[in-house]
């Protein structure tokens, strides 16, 4: 019998606000211990919570971006637990009514598109970090991070693979660097996920019993533990065992999962209201507002980069996975002002191909190139006008790179001589002098090899250094060998 | 000297009939020969006050108006105060200084006014007698023998013993009111969210609220006037214009100065378990009020016997959370000696914590927890809103509700501590304004067989602040209960 797997996933974006969601501190990355913890982090006696509204406002936007519902009264409540690293001893984050309710993802899986149906996002604060090496056997307290603030995003239960669950993964971190709520880093745990696994037998309407696998930081962790939590419930099964529903984390070492903590462990948070913060009140303006600022979304791009660049929707997709790669491209594309339905599909090649594997290359982003899509745009016209050959164009490209005439294609054709020759007396003069000195070539293509043709274009293309228009030398050299 | 009010003390500060430095030295005179006996104040700073003092009149001599300018006063110990420690009471926070001053504390300084020393209290204000203090317990200035109300009791009883001639206090379910009432001064609790809640350790946060105990009702706007004010640390707190709550006070008015004021008199304020003592100098209040003019009006707030029980669920269950951050970790008392994590926990709060505070902290930890919370917590929440409800009605039909404060006098020491609920029931008339959020006064008016005060409590909707001091006022003008001494006080 067949088995369906039955995933759901809850991530924790970390939001890109310069202050912590209810201090003034900042809350920039891999400063020293304890040195970014203000009174209200490290919960001194009588500190008080004040919200941050830029965090607000990015839920408002992850929300939009997501066609979510944005509750316009929403409530912080307390989670209680005791913990080093958990200052108040209680996490404020959101319980009964969350920020964001509802709203979908779409990813692409083999089978097509597939709508991936979102329960809710709630705004919450991340806890400190318990150092326990270097301590001599005590533990250290770092609450640097503590108070930063996090979007807990939790999908329902509707993926039904690894690879499904990694796609939607990959599709939400690509979503909330788009829309600039989230810097995406996820060695710095910047966006990190939970998995909710379990799995029934196919057509089984009820769900099977879940456990939840804990922090995953990488998107190939976060497959590897699934498939590996797959395998292992559905042995357990398959050997008359139950699951239990338990919290595992996963150890990369060992490419397994292990029990952190059973159900009858967990701890009753006692979640109340929090009596510090009143009900959290979004009002339509302030969402107009955020809506006026929304970048375009990367579906609508998609579409829109098909109709007016007339590209493939393959190139489409590519070109909006991030939103550097969609400026870049509309940059070079509009300033070359060509017509686009050809100049589209150049731009894109040249934006997946040499440039995106220079980067590659150096190492760097697309924000950081050398060379700037209106450079680009400026070398792409000399192929459009035949200026010079595509083959040229990467030598070209490659002096660009290096800063060559301040990274300007025309210098750097003008000065090194590139220009394509495309005078007909001049092809007609080398096409002689080839044949002349290779009668062989030319009788075998005679005899019907058409083959030798592509030997003699080559020698030619060879005896001007590549200047010469390939198509052009091909014809003229038919019409000569036909003769 | 100090058995003037603030407005008299500070006209003779301006007149140079004395300094603020002398002032500051004759209460820290008073506090060296009565606090031993009385056990009011945790914490004294002569060095501090004296530096205070003399700046204060440094200003005076530029001839600075500020009305509480050279002043002394104190701080209930759950306010914090740079400088000086804040110990709540607690062994847990014996030795704890606070790197910031609370909201309250800073205005009344900005004020003028001239800071001798932090107040005796109730553990973390948990409690109706001052006598869960790990500093030992807080003696009347009436009877030594007897609480002074609580938990605000350290400043209770060293406003009535004229130590200062105002301080701080907080107020959960009447930790304001009770014991001035009981320690024969006046005390308010304002409209939650005028006073900024930064830097007061929380209790129960949908409570708290820190206001002023004095000796007259014009001492307390005074010291209001001061202590309110929006502060964008506390989200809580209100940002609504500023007002003089003196300013009614100071109104000509003829010898009816209350004419046309309706007084609500629910009848679940005058019904069975009040002290026939109680009843009867609340009986005389209401006649010399109907004397200047006011109507009274009988009314019913058919909810107000739930509000023990309602506060008892939300106050524990606040607390419960509140309180989680005393874990030894970061600051405070922590055991000596653990063999792991929840170990160090479990000794550092079971040494740290009294049994009071202890004892709430299991309250609100059930109530909260799963499958009890929509019984106790939500049912609370849902009642609170009907006793709200109640009082909406009320002030539709008058202006001020009066009652006794509190259904006794002092009680004394060690004779219900044993007794929670016995303790409990003394906040049955004024926990109503905690869980509504409304402002409320008590003020001396009478005294019982014993000899020991009596407090009338004034209630009003919300920023009713002015209206209930001038009321409180009025009756002292034409009363002098606030003015009798203290048995230990001697002679001030």
């Amino acid at each position: 019998m067949k088995w369906e797997v039955v995933i759901g996933l809850e991530t924790h974006a970390q939001l890109s606000t310069a202050a912590k969601i209810f201090s003034g501190a900042p809350t920039a990355f891999g400063a020293a211990p304890n040195t970014q913890a203000s009174a209200v982090d490290i919960a001194l006696p009588g500190v008080l919570p004040v919200l941050n509204r830029g965090a607000v406002e990015r839920a408002i936007r992850f929300g939009l971006a997501v066609g979510a519902t944005i509750h316009r009264r929403s409530v912080f409540a307390r989670k209680n637990y005791f913990y080093p690293d958990l200052p108040k001893g209680y996490q404020i984050s959101q319980y009964e009514i969350p920020i964001v309710q509802g709203g979908s993802l779409s990813i692409a899986t083999p089978a097509g598109e597939k709508i991936v149906r979102l329960t809710r996002a709630h705004l919450e604060e991340d806890a400190g970090k318990s150092l326990h090496e270097d301590y001599h056997g005590m533990t250290g307290i770092d609450l640097n991070r503590a108070g930063t603030p996090l979007l807990e995003i939790v999908s329902e239960p509707d993926l039904r693979s690894a690879v499904e669950a990694v796609t939607y993964a990959k599709r939400l971190h690509a979503l909330v660097k788009w829309i600039g709520i989230c810097d995406g880093n996820m060695q710095e745990g910047s966006f990190r996920c939970d998995a909710n696994v379990s799995v029934r037998r196919e057509g089984a309407t009820t769900l099977g019993t879940r456990c939840e696998i804990k922090n995953l930081n990488s998107f190939r962790f976060m497959q590897q533990a699934i498939e590996y939590e797959v395998r292992r419930q559905i042995e357990l099964i398959d050997d008359g065992g139950a699951v239990v529903q338990e919290t595992r984390l996963f150890d990369p070492g060992r490419g397994e999962t292990r029990p952190m903590r059973s159900k009858e462990d967990a701890q009753d948070y006692r979640y109340f209201p929090d009596p510090d913060l009143p009900p959290l009140a979004i009002d339509d303006a302030w969402i107009e507002r955020v809506r006026a600022g929304m970048p375009e979304l990367p579906e609508a791009m998609r579409e829109r980069f098909v109709f007016e660049y007339a590209l493939q929707a393959q190139d489409a997709v590519a070109l909006t996975a991030d939103r550097e790669t969609a400026r870049y491209f509309e940059t070079a594309a509009k300033s070359l002002a060509a017509p686009v339905e050809r100049t589209g599909k150049l731009v894109a090649n040249w934006v997946l191909g040499e440039l995106s594997a220079a980067l590659n290359r150096d190492e760097r982003a697309i924000g950081a190139a050398p060379v700037r899509a209106d450079q680009l745009a400026a070398l792409l016209r000399r192929i459009a006008d035949g200026t010079i050959s595509g083959k040229i164009a990467k030598d070209v490209f490659d002096a660009m790179w290096t800063g060559e005439h301040g990274g300007d294609a025309d210098a750097i054709i003008a000065a090194k001589g590139l220009e394509q020759i495309s005078d007909a007396g001049a092809i007609e003069k080398i096409v002689d002098d080839v044949l002349a000195a290779n009668a062989a070539i030319a009788a075998e293509f005679r005899a019907g090899k058409e083959k030798a043709l592509q030997s003699l274009v080559g020698k030619a293309m060879a005896a001007t250094k590549g200047k010469a228009d390939p198509a052009q030398v091909n014809a003229t050299l038919r019409r000569k060998l036909s003769n | 000297m100090l058995d003037a009010p603030i407005t008299e003390l500070s006209a003779s500060l301006r007149a140079k009939r004395f300094s603020s430095v002398e002032l500051a030295q004759a209460s820290l005179d008073r506090i060296a020969s009565l606090n031993p006996a009385l056990n009011a104040f945790i914490t004294v700073d002569p060095e501090r006050a004296l530096a205070d003092a003399k700046a204060a009149d440094a200003l005076i001599a530029t001839g600075s108006a500020l009305p509480l300018l050279g002043i002394p006063i104190a701080h209930k110990d759950i306010l914090a105060t740079a400088g000086m420690r804040t110990t709540c009471g607690s062994r847990m926070l014996a030795n704890y200084t606070s790197p910031f001053d609370a909201h309250v504390v800073d205005r009344l300084a900005r004020a003028g006014t001239v800071l001798i020393g932090k107040t005796n209290m109730d553990e973390f204000a948990m409690g109706s007698s001052s006598e869960t203090s790990h500093f030992g317990p807080v003696r009347n200035p009436w009877h030594r023998d007897y609480v002074p109300g609580g938990s605000s009791g350290g400043t209770a009883a060293a406003v009535a013993a004229r130590l200062v001639p105002g301080a701080t206090g907080t107020d959960t379910g009447g930790s304001i009111r009770q014991p001035a009432a009981m320690s024969g001064i006046c005390g308010l609790k304002p409209t939650y969210g005028v006073c900024s809640r930064f830097g007061l350790v929380a209790f129960a946060s949908s409570l708290d609220q820190a206001g002023p105990l004095a000796r007259t009702a014009h001492d307390l706007a005074l010291l209001l006037n001061a202590m309110a004010g929006h502060d964008v640390r506390d989200s809580t707190s209100l940002d609504r214009p500023i007002e003089d709550y003196a300013r009614m006070l100071l109104m000509e008015r003829d010898a009816r100065p209350l004419a046309g004021v309706r007084i609500g008199l629910p009848a679940e304020y005058f019904g069975a378990g009040i002290d026939p003592g109680v009843a009867q100098a609340i009986d005389g209040a209401l006649a010399e009020l109907r004397r200047q003019g006011a109507i009274t009006v009988e009314l019913a707030l058919p909810n107000v016997g739930l509000s023990v029980p309602v506060y008892y669920v939300i106050a524990p269950a606040e607390a419960s959370s509140n309180l989680s951050r005393f874990d030894g970790v970061r600051y405070g008392h922590r055991a000596a000696a653990y063999t792991d994590l929840a170990d160090m926990y479990r000794k550092t709060r079971a040494e740290g914590f009294g049994a009071e505070v202890r004892r709430r902290i299991l309250v609100g930890t059930y109530v909260l927890s799963h499958g009890y919370y929509d019984a106790y917590y939500r049912k609370a929440q849902q009642v609170r809103r009907l006793i709200a409800d109640d009082f909406r009605r009320a002030y539709a039909q008058c202006d001020v509700i009066a009652g006794p404060t509190a259904p006794t006098a002092a009680f004394r020491i060690g004779a219900i501590s044993d007794d929670p609920v016995a303790m409990y029931l003394n906040d049955i008339f004024t926990t109503a304004a905690n869980l509504t959020g409304s402002p409320a006064l008590s003020i001396p008016c009478g005294f019982d067989a014993s000899g020991l005060p009596i407090g009338l409590q004034l209630q009003g909707p919300a920023f009713a602040e002015a209206r209930l001091l001038d009321v409180a006022h009025r009756f002292q003008q034409a009363t002098d209960w606030h003015r009798r001494v203290p048995t230990m006080a001697g002679n001030a």
